[in-house]
């Protein structure tokens, strides 16, 4: 079993009033909103918070990338793990990831994972998403329509600018190289291992399946309303007849850890409140752009995060509908340990990313639930899928 | 009611449904994407004097190659191999919001293919001081308040796409998505691909036709066409974005006008 520590870095300080006011916390929230200075700060506890959790044992760090967002303040998560090379030394850097259709040329990210994986001795997992909605067709302004074809050329020009022996030549429909030859080459061979983060669209796990990759559900609705899309995904690997080993599955999960159930409530409530009322606050209008996602994919029933219906869906939850429902797995240690335990089992999932720090948490909440974490519940979730082999994670890292 | 059929080029990578009727010279029409229904009163005044023909953008309504299609520029090439296979060399063109758009490029690139062109508050230009509507992205509800004069008017009721779950409210969801979807190939995220600077180019005589009070693309955008398009008249009529249903007779009266001037 791994177990990643996973950062959105959030801004920690929207108004109490901003899901009321304000339409929308992606694509156009407000910058008057933001304070440069405050998040000059959040930066540096958000750094901590991730360094803090190598110390205390985590596997792996995960950063990712949005845009135009109050929720994530990460549009290049290639800055932090960079920044993170250098102040740790053991876990794996997760970026999850690039979205590959955003860069011309692609062969940037070619060249930066390759800068990573060097600065880190061998510790990055590549992570490929297509990207949301809102980051690629409303804030980078790709085109709906193209934007599939546009991700997965640029995977195949990535896959062979790390893997081709020569310098080659990329006659794409979208990017044009007559000289692709990136240095330097990255320290891994063939290859980082590359993990996709999906939202639970079919094409999305056939691909995955057929090329070996590792498939993260990077889900906010926990780990009960995540089963069918974990089902999805290991019907698509049955499918294409590859083996059912976990380790090819990753799920995020909201995880709040304290001395008692009742104590968890008061410790963690106001910020689990603020991440589902504030920062998923996306306006209706935003959350797919038409052609976003195939008929084929709408038609299988998979809802979208974002939007009417997923506001409608968690509109005034109280902490006990959270933790029913799964969104967030909370409570003593041997609460969190039982339910973590059927997530692992119920998903079949071998990398277990953890969402620790949440919402408007402050960085001492935020470290004491990253102890908690490690002490209380780490050591009795390791020795799932002892029997499997991972191999999909990446040399360098402990 | 019209004659259908359906005129595949490429081998089949698109395929036109084009409805017909009427008689006397060719008239081609471009819906705006928005329509319900690919025939409308609108098309039965013109087909008292013209021999209509409307084929619908691929993606809806039977027509299809939005995958094949690249953008804007191949759906006007494709839109003129329709006319070659139709057996039509000149036409008056008549096109509603992203169909006058598309009518426009065909009339830019390939000048003689008109002999006329309406263009109904058509997509297509772009001001930073006066933004059409996001039509692609709007809500239903929303979207219907901004298309039309009156929302509440039986034309727009009628037209209007029910939010419940009953199965046919959830297909005309769908289709209502699929119409975006197709539309977005070509026009997203800004429907401004490049016109302006082909827009010299029409030798048509050419009639701007725009509701008083629409929403979705400024009436100051008349005046831009204007200015692009030698001659160019403008026509004000009662209504909105979607002033073609919401006053026919009028803005058939208009092409007919035009046609014979």
């Amino acid at each position: 079993m791994k177990i990643c520590f996973f950062h959105l870095m959030p801004y920690r300080f929207l108004p109490d009033d901003f899901e009321r006011t304000y339409r929308s916390v992606w694509v156009d929230v407000p910058h008057h909103l933001h304070d440069a200075d405050k998040t000059r700060g959040l930066y540096q506890e958000f750094l901590d918070e991730l360094e803090f959790a190598e110390a205390q044992g985590f596997d792996g760090l995960c950063v990712n990338e949005h845009h135009n967002n109050a929720y994530g303040l990460m549009p290049s998560p290639n800055l932090m793990a960079a920044a993170l090379t250098r102040r740790t030394s053991k876990a794996a850097l997760v970026v999850l990831g690039n979205s590959l259709a955003a860069y011309n040329p692609p062969l940037r990210v070619a060249e930066e994972f390759a800068m990573l994986d060097l600065l880190s001795g061998g510790r990055l997992v590549a992570g490929f998403p297509v990207g949301t909605s809102m980051d690629m067709n409303f804030a980078y302004g790709i085109n709906p329509a193209t934007l599939r074809d546009r991700y997965y050329e640029a995977h195949d020009l990535v896959i062979q600018a790390w893997t081709r022996p020569d310098v080659f030549a990329f006659n794409g429909k979208y990017t044009q190289v007559r000289y692709a030859n990136i240095w330097p080459q990255p320290l891994q061979k063939p290859h980082p291992p590359v993990w996709i983060p999906g939202g639970g669209s079919v094409e999305t796990w056939e691909w995955t399946a057929k090329l070996d990759y590792v498939y993260c559900y990077l889900s906010y609705f926990g780990y009960k309303r995540g089963r069918a899309t974990m089902d999805g995904f290991w019907e698509a690997i049955a499918r294409v007849g590859a083996d059912d080993n976990p380790f090819r599955a990753g799920f995020l999960q909201l995880v709040c850890v304290s001395e008692t159930d009742a104590q968890a409530e008061r410790d963690y409530f106001p910020h689990v409140h603020y991440f589902y009322q504030k920062c998923l606050n996306v306006w209706e209008g935003f959350a797919e752009a038409p052609g976003y996602r195939t008929v084929k994919t709408v038609q299988s029933g998979t809802r979208a995060q974002v939007g009417a219906a997923a506001r409608k869906a968690r509109q005034s939850l109280d902490w006990g509908q959270y933790v029913d429902q799964g969104y967030v797995i909370a409570g003593s240690p041997a609460t969190v340990r039982q339910q973590l335990t059927e997530c692992i089992r119920s998903l079949r999932v071998g990398h277990l990313m953890v969402l620790l720090q949440i919402g408007s948490m402050p960085k001492e909440l935020a470290f004491k639930n990253t102890e908690l974490f490690a002490r209380e519940v780490m050591p009795h979730i390791r020795d799932e899928w002892s029997g499997y082999k991972d191999r999909w994670w990446p040399s360098g890292a402990a | 009611m019209p004659d259908a059929r359906t005129i595949e080029l490429r081998g089949g990578a698109v395929a036109f449904k084009v409805l017909a009727a009427g008689g006397g010279a060719p008239l081609v029409y471009f819906h705006s994407y928005y329509e319900r229904s690919a025939w409308s009163p609108f098309l039965d005044h013109l087909a008292r004097s013209f021999s209509v023909l409307a084929p619908s953008h691929p993606g809806v309504a039977g027509s299809t190659g939005v995958e094949t299609l690249e953008d804007l520029l191949d759906l006007t090439l494709a839109y003129d191999e329709l006319l070659t296979a139709l057996g039509v060399e000149r036409a008056h063109l008549v096109g509603h919001s992203f169909g006058g758009m598309a009518a426009a490029e065909l009339a830019a690139v390939f000048p003689s293919r008109a002999r006329s062109l309406t263009l109904v508050s058509p997509l297509g230009l772009w001001r930073d001081d006066a933004q059409p509507a996001d039509i692609l992205i709007l809500p239903a509800d929303e979207l219907a308040a901004v298309l039309w004069r009156d929302p509440a008017s039986p034309v727009a009721v009628e037209w209007g796409v029910g939010m419940g779950g009953d199965p046919d409210d959830i297909a005309a969801q769908v289709e209502s998505l699929q119409r975006r979807s197709s539309m977005a190939k070509f026009a997203w995220p800004i429907p401004d691909k490049g016109l302006h600077r082909r827009l010299h180019r029409i030798a048509a005589p050419t009639l701007l036709v725009w509701g008083d009070a629409d929403r979705a693309n400024p009436v100051v955008y008349a005046e831009e066409w204007q200015r692009r398009i030698k001659g160019a008249a403008l026509r004000l009529l009662p209504g909105g974005h979607m002033v073609l249903h919401e006053a026919p007779e009028a803005a058939a009266r208009a092409v007919a006008e035009l046609a014979g001037s």
